[in-house]
């Protein structure tokens, strides 16, 4: 599926857009990785004790696959609201550029903040990503329908594995019960790895999973945060060593 | 599976606000109402990009090393290697996604069914 030219009467309705922006859900292999994402998170959710519905508003309302792992996981584990909402609260901040970056491609000279409502809300790495590369096929006026329809795709696809992977979770043997799980790990550190950029991307990503058991060790409640801080700290060391050499 | 087990307690939502969707949305709002001024590659958000990436490796250790539910089954060994395999496999086909989770994926199952 190509999308139409720039100038096909195919643009000229908001609604046609809207669906074009949807069908283009099928033209990513990043859908695909969102779906094996969302298995995995539904099958987290089932066996750290959430029910379906909590699941499924997670996706709805937070919509940040590492948001939702962050959160399954330290209140799974038995963190306090305070300590996960800090997690959380961190883990979401690199949404702000995201949002801020992605929104311009949308706005024209008419457009109201409201209007650009959903799709800040619905800015997210996929979604971003996806913008980036879809929206300069799309007539700027046309551009925010586009981005409601795909985000509105790629949350259906999203709700619908969660509710596959809550559901496999309760019926599947241990074995493959344990194979759905594992897809949270691998997607998330094979996706992430991919969007390293720099060096210093990929010092974070690498200390931050070693430095994990050791803040473990410590049992202070905030070992997800100590270990994130100190690695993400080296890592921006890092880069700072290289701009001042470079 | 009835109505009351698929919502779960009413608590456990207004966590799920109180510490998912607010920390979240605020980010995003912020982002919606001062977007304008904002360099991308400034110094404080490229720490605030390590920072969140390294936390979110760190989730990504913690499933694996204190497995949640059915995972804890699997022998430490056969998790770690798992990871493992998928790594060497993601690295090995200029770092693509899905066979590095195929190969992890296959990794943990050929090992239990290795194990009996």
């Amino acid at each position: 599926m190509a999308l139409p030219p720039l100038d096909s009467p195919q643009w000229q309705s908001s609604w046609r857009a809207f669906t074009w922006g949807l069908r283009s859900i099928t033209q990513t292999i990043l859908t695909l990785v969102l779906f094996a994402t969302y298995l995995g998170i539904g099958a987290l959710a089932h066996d750290s004790h959430f029910s379906l519905v909590w699941a499924l508003c997670s996706t709805l309302f937070v919509w940040a696959g590492p948001a939702q792992i962050i959160l399954i996981t330290t209140l799974g584990s038995g963190a306090t609201v305070i300590q996960s909402a800090i997690a959380v609260t961190v883990s979401a901040i690199r949404l702000f550029p995201m949002v801020v970056s992605v929104l311009p491609l949308m706005r024209t000279p008419t457009t109201k903040r409201r209007e650009l409502f959903f799709a800040a809300h619905l800015t997210a790495v996929t979604l971003w990503v996806e913008c980036h590369r879809f929206l300069p096929q799309v007539p700027r006026e046309r551009r925010i329908a586009f981005v409601n329809g795909l985000g509105f795709g790629l949350v259906s696809v999203c709700l619908t594995a969660n509710t596959i992977g809550y559901f496999l979770a309760a019926n599947l043997t241990r074995t493959l019960g344990a194979a759905i799980l594992l897809l949270t790990p691998l997607s998330f550190l094979f996706s992430t790895a991919r969007n390293c950029r720099e060096v210093a991307d990929v010092v974070a990503l690498a200390l931050g999973v070693l430095l994990y058991p050791l803040a473990a060790k410590m049992n202070s409640g905030l070992d997800i945060l100590v270990s994130g801080l100190a690695a993400g700290t080296i890592a921006y060391g890092v880069h700072w060593w290289r701009d001042v050499r470079a | 599976m009835s109505a009351a087990q698929l919502v779960g307690d009413w608590q456990a939502l207004v966590v799920l606000f109180v510490a998912g969707v607010i920390p979240n949305q605020i980010w995003r709002m912020l982002g919606l109402w001062f977007g304008g001024g904002i360099d991308e590659g400034s110094e404080l958000l490229v720490w605030v990009r390590a920072v969140a990436t390294a936390i979110l490796a760190g989730v990504i250790a913690q499933i694996v090393v204190e497995p949640p539910g059915a995972l804890a089954s699997v022998p430490d060994g056969l998790r770690y290697g798992a990871v493992g395999a998928g790594l060497v496999v993601f690295l090995l086909t200029r770092r693509s996604i899905f066979a590095g989770v195929v190969a992890g994926e296959a990794f943990m199952l050929a090992g239990q069914w290795w194990l009996g």
